[in-house]
C-alpha cells in the first residue's frame, strides 16, 4: 500500500461560475430601499455565481488536496502539531462564543470574562508570571507587544537602550519583531554545543541594551542550562529578559520560565495549547510579565471584584501603551486553549511535555543512527521537545539534499520537517514529533527516513525529482516569484 | 494511567529502556534543579463532558445575539454565516494544516486563498491582496509601515472621526520607527474631511492619507476624487479603510485611487466571537514598487517544473521575516488563513446578487431605524448629514445619559448601540446603531418602540 | 553534461615548508627545491578528486598535462580527458593561463583551480567574466576571499555546483607582493575579483537560490545605508578595500577605488587611494573612523590587503572608531575574524570580541584571533 493525496483537476471559483446561477440567501422584510446617491453607488460586481452545492464540492476536493494533523504526522520543527482536540470545536462553536460582540456592555458578558480571566490566571501559573495579555494575535504578534512593552519600561524609567540582543540559532521573527520595534539587533554566535555562547553575551550586553530575546530550549532542542547565568548578565546590565515561547512545548509543568528569570515571557496558543493552526491562522500568541512591567500592558486588564462577584474591563491604566489589537484577541481561540488546559489539567500538561520530549529523544536516537544523517550540536545530550538532524554526510555522498528527503517524506503519508532551519546547521532537518504521535507512527518515520537514505545511494536521480504522490509534483516557485499573478484580474488581464 | 491525547504514556517504561534509561526525569537532567516545578497549581484533568458543563455554566451569564437582538458594529458586525460556510472551515485538512510550506501537499489551502485574494481584488477594485492580516487595525499599522517604506517619509493622516481602538493600535505600529499620526479634520456637520484642513496638513513628509468609507460612525465620504488628487498631488499615498459588505453596493476604493485597501473581512463568513478571530484584508496597488514593499504573505499561480499543470505556491517570500529576518517588510507570519477561506467560501456563496442583498437589507434596516428613532422626542438621528451604510450616530438631547437609555433597553431584552461619550465628547449624548440581516423587521420595531417608552419616562 | 576544467599549479605552495613566502619566479623555485620543498599542490588536487569520486560520471572533466591534472586523475583513479600539452618539464604562469583559454574554448562551465594566490592571479588575468571559479588552496599565501577552506569543501561546491544553479558572487583575488615578504614586509594586495559559486543561506520551504543571489548585493546596500544614516559630521571616515566598502560610497554618490583606502568627510570624498602617509597628514587633527571588510577567505580585518591602516593609523583613530562591515554571507564562511597588524601588542588589544555590522541596524558579534 503506498499514500497518494487526492487530485482533483478543480478550476478557480471564477471558472466555474455560471451567468444565471445565484446563491440568494435571504428575503428582504423591509421593502424601501433607500437611493445611494449616483456618485457612491457601484456599477458592477465580478463575483462568481455558484449554487451551494457547487461550493461544498469545490471545497471539500480542495480540502483534500491539502494535509493536515488529522491527516497524518507532522514533525514540522518549532511549530508543535499536536492533535487539536474535537471537543474544542464544539465549545468554541456554541452560541455563547460565537455570537457574542465586543462592546456589548460587560454585564452582558459576564461569562466570555471569566473565560479571559481564568485563562490568563492558568497562562500566568504555567509562565510563572504576574499578569498576561491575550490581546496578540498570533506568535509574532506577541513578539511585536513584548518588544513595545520593552520600549515602554526604558521610556517610562527614562533610560535610551536602543539594542536587542538575539542568538543566530533564533527564529527569524525575533529579529524582525526587534527592528519592527524600532531595535537594533546584535548577534551572537552559539558555542559549540550550540547554546549561548556565554562570553559572547557578555562582550555584546552593555548600558545601550534593552533586551535579550531567548527560546528555551533553543531551536536546536536543546535546553540553556546556563540560564542562570544568562539572566544575571542581563539583569546585571539593567536589561530585560524575553522567553520566546515557540519551543515550550519541551518544559511545560517541569520548569517555568520566569523562575528562570524572564521577564517577558510569550506563549504559542496554537503550538503548546493545541488551537488548530488553521493553515496559517487564526493563532494567538499571548505574553506575560513580571511585575515591572505590568502597568505597561495594553488596555483593558480584566479584573475580578470578588464582593461583587463581577468581571470588569479596567481601561485607567496610566502607563499602558494602549492597545495592539481590536477588541479582547482572537477569543474563539482562546476558549480553545482553556478547554485544551481544562482537559489536561495539572498532570496532563506535565504529561505531555513527558512524552513529547521521550518521543523526540525516540526518533533523534533512531534517526542519527541511520547513515547519511547526524546530530550536529551535542548529540549525547537529552534533547527536548525537538532536534536538528543535519543530511549534509548524506549530501556529500550522494548529492540529495535536506529539501530532497522532506519532499521525499510527502509520499510516505508524513508532513516535511522543516529544513534549512536554524541557519548554524547545514541541511537542516529540524524534527518535533509531539506528544500526540504513537509510536507505530514515529516507527514508520524512522523506515521511512532509512528508505530515504538507501535511495539516495541507488537512485538519486529519482529521489531529486520527488514528491510523486501528492496533488502536483515539484512547482517553479521561482518563477512564480518572477512575475507574480496574484489574482484572477490579474490573470485575466494578463491573459488578454 | 495516561491521557488520552497521550498515546505512548503507557509504552513509556518500553521507549525509556531502547534509549536506555530507567527514567523519563533522566531526559530533563539538564534543567537546573532550583528551576525544576513539581506540580503546576492548575486542577486536575476534566473529562470532556465535565468541561462542557463548566463551560455552559460560565457561558450561561453570556447575552448573545440571537437571544436578543443586539445593535452593535463599529468595526465587528453580525452577518448570518450560513451553515455550510462554517462546515467547509471544519474540514481538518485544513482546519488542522499549518502555513503551506510544502507547496506540492497543500494544493487545496493555497488555491482556496488565491481564491480569497481573487473575490476580494474584485470586491476592492485591486489587484493585490495578501492571503490575510490579524484584523482591521494591525493592516492599518501595517500600512502605516508600508506607507514609510515606499515614500521614505514618516508622518500619517488619519481622519478625525476613527474607531480610538484602531487609532491605538496605529500608533504602538508607527512608535517603533518614529512615524509621526496627525489627524484630518472632519466636517462636523456632514463628517466630510476638511479639503482645505487637509491641504494644508499635506506637506512634503507625509507618507500616506487614510480615510474610511464607510466611516467609523456609518457615514460615507462623497470627495474620494478630491482627497485621492491632493493626496498624489503631495506625492503620497491614498489608503482607504473599508467594510467590505458595503462594497456590494458603493463604490470601490480601486475606482477612486486607492494606492491601498484595509478593512475588516470578518462579516465576510464569521461570527463575532467577541471580536476575534477577524481578518485584516490588505491589499494594493499592482505595481511592484508596492507590491515588494507589502506586508504578509502573498499567494500565486504557478506551474510545476516538469509540465504546464497549474499549481499555487507562496510567492515574493523574500519579504518575509523568516528569510529577510530584520530587514522583512514585517514580522508577520501566521495570520488568520482559515478566516479568509471562510471568506472565499462566502463571497463564492453569495455571488453578486446574494451580496448585495445583504448589505442592502442591512441599509435598509439601519435606514428604517434612524427614520424611526428620530421621530421620537427626545432624539436625533444621524448626528451627520451625509448618506449612511447600515450603521449611524444616535444622539439624545433631552438631558438623560446614553447609559441610562442602554440600561432600560436591557431590561427590555435589548442591546442599544456603543456608547460614544468618552471617545467624541463633542458629539455630546450619542451612541454608535448598527443594523444588519441579522435583525428581523419585528427586532427593529420592538427596538423603537423600547425606545420610544424610554424617551416618554415610562420606563 | 557540463564540463568542468581541472588545472592544478604543481609548484604551488613549495615554499612555505622551507620558509619562502610563495614559488612566484623561477630562481625562487630553483632555491625552493634546493632546500627540498616537496610539492603540496598535486595531493591536494588528489583529495580534491577523490572526494568527487561518487559524482565522477556526472560530469566531464578536462584537464591538463603531467602534473597539471594528469598525473593527479591517474593517481584519483578519476576518468578525465586530456588537453593542451606541455612544452617543458618545469611549469610556468603561461602555462596555467592557457590551460584556462583551453578551457574556455572548450566550454567548460566552471575552472577548478589547485593552487596558490599566484596561481589565482594567473588565471584571473585570463578568465572572462561569466565563467565561475572553484579555487583549491594549496599554496602559501591564500589571501584571496574565492579559495574554498579545503579540497573536501571546494569537492562540495562543485557538487553543488552540478545539482542545483547555484548562484554566483564575487571573491576577491588578492596576492601579497613576494619580494616584499620575502625582505619581512607582508603587503597583500588586492588584484580584483572572479566569479565563485556559493550556496547562500537557504530559506524554509522553498527553493529560492536564483531570488537569493539578489540578497548579497541588496545586504551589501543595507549596510551602506546604515553606515551612511550613522555618519557624523567633521568626522573623517577612511573607507579601506572591498566590495563593501565601494557600496558605502556608492550610496554617497561617490566611486570608490576597489583597492586602495578613500576618505570621506561630511558624506563626500575627498581623497583616494591614500598611503599610511597620507592617511595620518589628512587625520592630524581629526577625528577619524576607519570602516573595514574583512578581507579574503581568512577573515583578516588587518593586515591583508589592506596595510595602508598600520598600527600607527588605527592607533591614531581610535580601536573604537573601527567599523567593520561584512555581508551576513561572508560571515557565515568564517569562524573567526583575524587580525595582524604586524604589532603584536595591538593584534592583542583587537581580541576578543568585535561587532560587525551585517545589514540594516544589524550588528554581529565575531570573535577575533
Amino acid at each position: 500500500m503506498t499514500y497518494r493525496q487526492a487530485k482533483y483537476p478543480e478550476p478557480l471559483v471564477f471558472e466555474l461560475s455560471q451567468s444565471e446561477r445565484e446563491g440568494g440567501f435571504f428575503n428582504p422584510e423591509i421593502e424601501e430601499i433607500p437611493e445611494i446617491p449616483p456618485k457612491l453607488r457601484r456599477e458592477r460586481l465580478n463575483l462568481p455565481r455558484l449554487s451551494e452545492p457547487e461550493v461544498v464540492r469545490h471545497y471539500v476536493r480542495l480540502s483534500q488536496m491539502n494535509f493536515g494533523i488529522e491527516s497524518g504526522l507532522y514533525p514540522l520543527g518549532s511549530c508543535t502539531m499536536k492533535y487539536n482536540p474535537r471537543a474544542c470545536e464544539d465549545f468554541s462553536a456554541l452560541p455563547q462564543v460565537r455570537d457574542i460582540h465586543p462592546l456589548q456592555d460587560a454585564s452582558t458578558v459576564q461569562g466570555a470574562l471569566e473565560i479571559l480571566y481564568r485563562l490568563e490566571r492558568m497562562l500566568a501559573e504555567i509562565g510563572g508570571v504576574k499578569r498576561v495579555c491575550l490581546q496578540p494575535a498570533a506568535g509574532a504578534h506577541g513578539e511585536l507587544l513584548g518588544m513595545l512593552l520593552v520600549r515602554a519600561y526604558f521610556k517610562d524609567i527614562g533610560e535610551n537602550r536602543t539594542e536587542v540582543v538575539i542568538p543566530d540559532s533564533a527564529h527569524g521573527t525575533n529579529f524582525a519583531s526587534a527592528a519592527m520595534a524600532g531595535f537594533r539587533v546584535v548577534v551572537i554566535p552559539s558555542n559549540s554545543t550550540g547554546r549561548v555562547d556565554v562570553e559572547a553575551l557578555r562582550a555584546a550586553v552593555s548600558d545601550r541594551t534593552a533586551a535579550f530575546m531567548l527560546t528555551n530550549p533553543n531551536t536546536l532542542g536543546l535546553f540553556e542550562h546556563e540560564i542562570k547565568e544568562i539572566a544575571s548578565i542581563l539583569h546585571d546590565a539593567g536589561a530585560l529578559l524575553y522567553y520566546d515561547g515557540a519551543n515550550l512545548n519541551g518544559i511545560m509543568g517541569k520548569t517555568r520560565p520566569g523562575d528562570m528569570g524572564f521577564d517577558i515571557v510569550h506563549f504559542n496558543l496554537h503550538k503548546t495549547f493545541s488551537t488548530p493552526h488553521g493553515g496559517g491562522g487564526p493563532g494567538a500568541g499571548p505574553v506575560g510579565v513580571s511585575e515591572k512591567l505590568e502597568p505597561y500592558l495594553p488596555v483593558p486588564i480584566i479584573q475580578y471584584d470578588e464582593d461583587k462577584d463581577k468581571y470588569w474591563l479596567d481601561y485607567n491604566r496610566p502607563k499602558s501603551i494602549g492597545k495592539i489589537r481590536s477588541f479582547f484577541g482572537n477569543f474563539a481561540v482562546l476558549v480553545k486553549a482553556y478547554a485544551y488546559l481544562l482537559m489536561m489539567g495539572a498532570s496532563g500538561l506535565k504529561e505531555a511535555t513527558e512524552v513529547a520530549v521521550l518521543n523526540a529523544n525516540y526518533l533523534k536516537e533512531k534517526l542519527r543512527r541511520i547513515p547519511g544523517f547526524e546530530v550536529r550540536y551535542d548529540p549525547e545530550a537529552p534533547c527536548k521537545h525537538e532536534f536538528v538532524l543535519s543530511a549534509e554526510p548524506l549530501k556529500r555522498e550522494t548529492g540529495v539534499t535536506a529539501r530532497d528527503v522532506a519532499k521525499r517524506l510527502l509520499d510516505f503519508g508524513f508532513h516535511a520537517p522543516t529544513y534549512y532551519f536554524p541557519p548554524i546547521v547545514p541541511e537542516a532537518l529540524m524534527i518535533e514529533p509531539t506528544e500526540t504521535e504513537p509510536k507505530e507512527e514515529l516507527d514508520r518515520f524512522v523506515d521511512a527516513m532509512k528508505q530515504i537514505a538507501e535511495e539516495a545511494r541507488r537512485d538519486p536521480e529519482t529521489l531529486k525529482r520527488a514528491p510523486f504522490s501528492t496533488s502536483v509534483s515539484r512547482i517553479d516557485e521561482v518563477r512564480a516569484s518572477r512575475r507574480p499573478i496574484l489574482s484572477w484580474k490579474q490573470f485575466v488581464r494578463l491573459r488578454k | 494511567m495516561g491521557h488520552r491525547f497521550v498515546p505512548n504514556s503507557f509504552l513509556l517504561k518500553e521507549m525509556l529502556k531502547e534509549l536506555g534509561i530507567d527514567s523519563v526525569d533522566e531526559l530533563f537532567r539538564d534543567i537546573p534543579p532550583e528551576f525544576r516545578t513539581d506540580r503546576l497549581n492548575l486542577s486536575p484533568p476534566l473529562s470532556e463532558q465535565e468541561t462542557l458543563w463548566h463551560l455552559r455554566r460560565v457561558l450561561s451569564k453570556n447575552r448573545y445575539q440571537g437571544e436578543i437582538p443586539i445593535f452593535l458594529g463599529g468595526g465587528c458586525w453580525f452577518h448570518y454565516v450560513p451553515a455550510h460556510v462554517k462546515y467547509i472551515t471544519q474540514r481538518g485538512e485544513f482546519l488542522t494544516a499549518y502555513t503551506p510550506y510544502q507547496s506540492e501537499a497543500s494544493q487545496g489551502l493555497l488555491q482556496a486563498l488565491f481564491e480569497y485574494q481573487s473575490l476580494v481584488a474584485e470586491l476592492i477594485g485591486l489587484e493585490v491582496v495578501n492571503a490575510s492580516m490579524y484584523d482591521w487595525a494591525t493592516a492599518l499599522g501595517e500600512a502605516a509601515l508600508m506607507s514609510c517604506r515606499v515614500t521614505g517619509r514618516r508622518r500619517f493622516l488619519v481622519p478625525h472621526f476613527i474607531s480610538p481602538e484602531r487609532r491605538s493600535v496605529l500608533q504602538n505600529y508607527c512608535e517603533g520607527i518614529g512615524m509621526r499620526v496627525d489627524e484630518i479634520n472632519q466636517d462636523p456637520n456632514s463628517g466630510q474631511i476638511d479639503l482645505d484642513h487637509l491641504r494644508n496638513v499635506l506637506s512634503e513628509d507625509v507618507a500616506g492619507v487614510y480615510i474610511e468609507n464607510p466611516s467609523y460612525l456609518g457615514f460615507l465620504e462623497e470627495q474620494v476624487d478630491e482627497i485621492s488628487d491632493l493626496t498624489h498631488r503631495a506625492g503620497a499615498l491614498f489608503i482607504v479603510g473599508v467594510n467590505p459588505i458595503s462594497l456590494a453596493l458603493f463604490k470601490p476604493p480601486g475606482e477612486y485611487g486607492a494606492d491601498m485597501v484595509v478593512g475588516e473581512g470578518q462579516p465576510l463568513g464569521q461570527s463575532p466571537s467577541f471580536g476575534g478571530p477577524s481578518l485584516g484584508i490588505f491589499a494594493c496597488r499592482n505595481d511592484m514598487k508596492l507590491v515588494r514593499q507589502m506586508p504578509g504573505r502573498l499567494i500565486g499561480m504557478a506551474s510545476t517544473l516538469d509540465g504546464d499543470e497549474r499549481a499555487f505556491c507562496m510567492v515574493l517570500q523574500t519579504r518575509e521575516q523568516h528569510i529577510r529576518r530584520e530587514r522583512a517588510t514585517s514580522n508577520v507570519c501566521s495570520n488568520e488563513a482559515l478566516c479568509a477561506i471562510a471568506a472565499a467560501a462566502y463571497l463564492a456563496s453569495m455571488g453578486p446578487e446574494g451580496l448585495k442583498t445583504v448589505a442592502s437589507i442591512s441599509m435598509a434596516n439601519a435606514h428604517y431605524l434612524m427614520k424611526r428613532l428620530a421621530e421620537i422626542e427626545g432624539l436625533d438621528a444621524p448626528a451627520f448629514h451625509a448618506f449612511h451604510f447600515n450603521e449611524f450616530v444616535l444622539r439624545r438631547v433631552d438631558g438623560g445619559t446614553m447609559r441610562d437609555f442602554n440600561q432600560k433597553l436591557l431590561q427590555e431584552n435589548i442591546h442599544g448601540g456603543h456608547i460614544l461619550v468618552s471617545e467624541f465628547p463633542e458629539l455630546g449624548e450619542s451612541e454608535l446603531i448598527c443594523s444588519t440581516e441579522v435583525h428581523s423587521k419585528r427586532d427593529l420595531d420592538r427596538f423603537v418602540e423600547a425606545a420610544g417608552k424610554i424617551m416618554e419616562g415610562k420606563k | 553534461m557540463k564540463k568542468i576544467g581541472l588545472v592544478v599549479n604543481p609548484i604551488a605552495g613549495m615554499g612555505g615548508s622551507v620558509g619562502l613566502k610563495g614559488t612566484d619566479g623561477p630562481e625562487v623555485l630553483q632555491k625552493a627545491t634546493e632546500l627540498g620543498a616537496k610539492p603540496v599542490a598535486p595531493q591536494r588536487a588528489v583529495r580534491l578528486l577523490r572526494a568527487l569520486t561518487p559524482v565522477r560520471h556526472k560530469f566531464e572533466l578536462l584537464t591538463y598535462p603531467k602534473d597539471m591534472g594528469e598525473n593527479e586523475c591517474i593517481e584519483a583513479e578519476f576518468p578525465a580527458h586530456v588537453v593542451g600539452k606541455l612544452d617543458s618539464e618545469k611549469t610556468t604562469a603561461a602555462d596555467t593561463k592557457r590551460a584556462v583559454c583551453e578551457f574556455l574554448d572548450k566550454n567548460c562551465e566552471l575552472i577548478v583551480v589547485v593552487g596558490g594566490d599566484g596561481t589565482l592571479r594567473d588565471v584571473f588575468d585570463v578568465v572572462n567574466t561569466e565563467t565561475p571559479l572553484v579555487a583549491v588552496p594549496a599554496g602559501v599565501k591564500m589571501h584571496s576571499g574565492a579559495f574554498s577552506t579545503d579540497p573536501e569543501a571546494a569537492a562540495e561546491t562543485l557538487m553543488k555546483f552540478l545539482w542545483d544553479e547555484l548562484p554566483l558572487r564575487e571573491a576577491e583575488v588578492m596576492d601579497v607582493d613576494e619580494e616584499a615578504c620575502r625582505e619581512g614586509r607582508v603587503s597583500a594586495r588586492l588584484y580584483g575579483y572572479v566569479l565563485v559559486p556559493y550556496e547562500p543561506r537557504l530559506v524554509q520551504g522553498s527553493k529560492l537560490a536564483s531570488l537569493e543571489a539578489e540578497e548579497e548585493f541588496e545586504q551589501q546596500r543595507a549596510i551602506a545605508r546604515y553606515v551612511v544614516e550613522q555618519m557624523e559630521p567633521e568626522v573623517v571616515y577612511l573607507l579601506g578595500p572591498g566590495t563593501t566598502t565601494r557600496a558605502i560610497a556608492e550610496q554617497l554618490g561617490e566611486d570608490k577605488t576597489l583597492l586602495g583606502v578613500d576618505a570621506v568627510l561630511n558624506k563626500k570624498i575627498i581623497a583616494r587611494d591614500l598611503n599610511e602617509k597620507q592617511i595620518l597628514d589628512l587625520i592630524r587633527d581629526k577625528a577619524a573612523k576607519i570602516v573595514v571588510s574583512p578581507i579574503g577567505g581568512q577573515g583578516f580585518v588587518f593586515g591583508r590587503g589592506n596595510q595602508q591602516f598600520s598600527p600607527k593609523v588605527i592607533r591614531r583613530v581610535g580601536l573604537r572608531n573601527i567599523l567593520v562591515v561584512a555581508t551576513m554571507h561572508k560571515l557565515s564562511g568564517l569562524r573567526a575574524l583575524r587580525v595582524d597588524t604586524g604589532d603584536p601588542e595591538l593584534d592583542q588589544q583587537l581580541r576578543g570580541f568585535m561587532r560587525v555590522i551585517s545589514d540594516y541596524g544589524r550588528t554581529q558579534m565575531m570573535r577575533v584571533e
